[in-house]
């Protein structure tokens, strides 16, 4: 039977795959699939698949590999629907292949504009699909709708222009019948934005500037008479989250621009460093929190807004956002109306001394040549969390014992051109500036320039239940499922399976290089697999038949 | 004795900059001076302030491992290298030509350091200073400290000098020692070359290449300092920028 659903599956007149809202809506009633970037709407990264368990997690073993003919960096989260995946190689190939074979039904490859000015490489996340179409966000800011069955453009639409900087490097989100996406290029003084398209044409439905104009409240916190605002950054280039019931979807939002001489640009700096609450329908803005007003350490608050509801009814809604951010604090928001819940610092941190009743940071600033913790890349970054709501813990990707020396400096914009005020260093002689640029396979300055850890905390205290530490940082988001496994890797290669409650490693095994990607779990055929992308392949493990 | 001149030559392996010489006079000022604001906005942040910052790489000793000819830069700035991090850039033929100029002269740029007579360095090297001892260069001596064959690609004159002055405080994470005691007791000595969550991989005393379990370790410890006197205390001013100067000749194979 399980052979005859297969052929059907894989027959050009059979039943082929189509991804509606209602199945986006309810993921969670078909965990076999992974349908978004982040799993579900909720973002919390946990699956409810329960074959692998602890119990039996020693004995996976690899059922296949896809090896990217790219070798720029491997950011993707795949897709899975119904017995296929959809993946991106960077920087811009969509690939259609057997999810329990690995085997390929065709690949469509964009080519980007050498115009394209990405700030930190060529990366893709990977990609959204809402009926039999994909939707992939490029390099060179052009939105393509791509035919699942046969690989073949449906629609592409510029959504700005690659060579002021602009760039895509997100998974879009679908909501209803929009797909929603945003711009990265908080580098290069561009004016960031969240803009949703006509998932059947291409057409530009809304956008949301991410910088109020003049006029609009909040423009305000760009102050003095200058076009700081024009050049702010405040670029979005990960994935949001939606709430059917509130109906609203969260993005969180870039560092302001000069990322480093906040001087250039007295005031807050709104939206900047914030999450933003808007209506899918309109973009219209529904609330905000910003977390690192007037940003002096390119702090972009571009997390994984987490929604889960963790019973802190007596301080709220009950309906929660959870938040490690890049600035060092741990956040809970109540995502009905963006208020501050509660927040403390989940690793080291001294540019501020904690936060007030508002959430705001009581800011410490480090005197010229002295360490700020956390360094420039932040004590967590886009690395995926999760929560899982059996153990009631967030788990959070970190950067420990790293901190960097900021130096800022007065810089004019010129269009297409970097737009930094300046540039951190390393307060470690000869260590490595921007650890996660380097992606080197020697690590031996480790214990002087950072290591990595999943913390786990438990977001009604705060408290730290455990943490795992590892010698290297960590750039890999993690996946908890319901048989209390926790997937993550590393910088190292390294792809572990620990226990969610405790902590405690129950498997491992080395894949060799850089995990750069949140691992996703699926099933196929009954058959539960975990795959995760390490180097430049895509590695994926089952149990022994 | 050894373990000291290990531990001073060791501290040689520091970020750097360097004194590449050969193109000078060839540049027009102005387009050295637009290619250095060109080089803050695109390549800094991975290739750092210095030229040094990305692993491998050091864009001011002169010696480009895709590239001997101004032609050959030009096609690596607007093709980037396949395979690696290099981007391709959209550059333009003005922006190209300044981006060269600076990177050719990059070094005097930045600023040098006094250096001597590089034979007179050697001799140095080889008697008063017994660097010899420890350090090999271009297949003589032993292993267990770093080799030097290549140092004057690698590192700057101002940072040799700064390892010279002061060994101690130039050590690096990079070259720390380490000490490893196994399950059966047996002590190894050794210099660290990778390490991850669960192994250190390290060139023991005896030259041996050992890569090790943590958990089958009683003992692991990272010396973090040595204890060292300053290289001033042995070498002559003068002798110090011979010394220099022979260590910044030292290219590798190249």
């Amino acid at each position: 039977m399980a052979r005859i659903a297969l052929l059907l599956l894989l027959t050009p007149f059979g039943l082929h795959a189509q991804v509606s809202f209602e199945r986006l809506l309810n993921a969670d009633d078909e965990p076999h699939n992974w349908l978004t970037y982040s799993g579900t709407y909720a973002s919390t990264r946990y699956s409810l698949l329960d074959r692998i368990t602890p119990a039996n997690v020693g004995e996976l073993e690899l059922k296949w590999v896809f090896q990217a003919q790219s070798l720029e960096k491997f950011e993707s989260t795949p897709l899975v629907v119904d017995g296929i995946m959809y993946l991106t190689e960077a920087p811009n190939t969509a690939v259609a292949l057997d999810a329990a074979r690995g085997r390929v039904f065709w690949d469509y490859r964009h080519n980007p504009s050498n115009l394209s000015r990405p700030c930190c490489g060529r990366v893709n996340r990977g990609l959204a699909m809402l009926g039999d179409t994909l939707f992939m966000a490029t390099i060179d800011a052009q939105l393509v709708a791509i035919d699942a069955v046969n690989g073949q453009p449906v629609w592409r639409t510029a959504v700005a222009d690659p060579g002021a900087g602009y760039a895509m490097t997100l998974a879009p989100l679908v909501v209803k019948d929009k797909v929603i996406v945003g711009v990265a290029g908080g580098e290069f003084g561009i004016r960031g934005f969240v803009s949703a398209y006509d998932a059947e044409t291409g057409e530009e439905a809304w956008k949301f500037y991410t910088i109020p104009g003049p006029g609009e409240p909040g423009h305000e916190t760009w102050e003095g008479d200058t076009d700081a605002w024009q050049h702010g950054g405040a670029s979005v280039w990960l994935t949001g989250s939606y709430d059917p019931d509130l109906d609203q979807t969260y993005w969180g939002i870039g560092n302001p621009g000069p990322d480093w001489n906040p001087a250039q640009r007295p005031g807050d700096n709104l939206y900047s460093d914030a999450v933003v609450a808007l209506d899918p329908d309109t973009g219209e803005l529904q609330w905000y929190f910003q977390f690192t007003p007037n940003d002096d350490y390119d702090y972009d608050a571009v997390q994984i807004p987490v929604l889960a509801d963790i019973g802190l009814e007596t301080f709220s809604s009950g309906r929660q956002m959870l938040w490690a951010n890049r600035n060092g604090f741990f956040y809970v928001l109540d995502r009905t109306n963006g208020e501050f819940v509660r927040g403390e610092p989940f690793t080291e941190v001294n540019w501020a001394s904690g936060l007030s009743e508002s959430g705001r940071p009581i800011e410490t600033p480090q005197p010229p040549g002295e360490t700020t913790y956390p360094g420039v890349q932040g004590a967590t970054n886009w690395y995926s969390p999760s929560y899982s709501p059996r153990t009631g813990l967030f788990y959070v990707p970190a950067w420990e014992n790293y901190g960097s020396v900021f130096w800022p400096e007065e810089q004019e914009y010129q269009e297409g051109l970097r737009f930094l005020g300046g540039i951190p260093g390393t307060p470690i002689p000869g260590g490595p500036n921007v650890p996660s640029l380097r992606g080197d396979r020697i690590n031996n300055w480790t214990e002087a320039v950072g290591t990595g850890a999943v913390i786990a905390l438990d977001p009604v205290t705060g408290e730290h239940r455990w943490k795992y530490e590892m010698t290297d940082v960590t750039t890999s988001g993690i996946l908890t499922t319901a048989t209390d496994l926790l997937f993550t890797g590393g910088r190292e290669g390294y792809f572990h399976a620990l226990d969610a409650v405790t902590g405690d490693l129950l498997w491992r095994t080395n894949l060799g290089g850089d995990i750069a990607n949140g691992p996703i779990s699926y099933a196929v055929d009954g058959r539960q697999y975990v795959a995760v992308a390490a180097g430049n392949g895509l590695f994926v493990f089952g149990l022994r038949d | 004795m050894r373990r000291l001149l290990f531990g001073v030559l060791a501290s040689l392996f520091a970020g750097g900059q360097l004194m590449a010489q050969a193109h000078v006079g060839q540049y027009e000022q102005a387009d050295i001076a637009y290619g250095s604001t060109l080089y803050a906005t695109y390549c800094v942040v991975c290739h750092g302030e210095s030229g040094d910052l990305f692993p491998g790489v050091n864009l001011r000793s002169g010696v480009f491992r895709h590239a001997a000819s101004d032609r050959d830069l030009r096609g690596i700035l607007l093709d980037g290298i396949p395979g690696t991090t290099m981007v391709a850039g959209a550059y333009e033929d003005a922006e190209l030509v300044a981006l060269i100029a600076y990177l050719r002269n990059m070094d005097t740029e930045i600023g040098g350091v006094a250096l001597g007579d590089a034979t007179s360095g050697q001799a140095l090297f080889a008697g008063k200073g017994d660097c010899g001892s420890c350090h090999r260069v271009a297949g003589q001596g032993p292993r267990f400290a770093p080799d030097l064959s290549d140092i004057g690609a690698i590192r700057s004159a101002s940072v040799l000098s700064r390892a010279l002055e002061d060994p101690h405080g130039s050590t690096l994470p990079m070259n720390r020692a380490v000490r490893v005691v196994t399950a059966e007791g047996t002590v190894i000595n050794g210099r660290r070359l990778n390490e991850d969550t669960y192994s250190v991989q390290l060139i023991a005393e005896d030259e041996r290449l050992l890569s090790l379990d943590k958990r089958d370790l009683r003992e692991y410890t990272i010396l973090t300092a040595w204890d060292l006197p300053s290289y001033d205390d042995v070498f002559s001013e003068e002798e110090v920028t011979d010394l220099l100067a022979y260590l910044r000749s030292l290219k590798g194979m190249n």
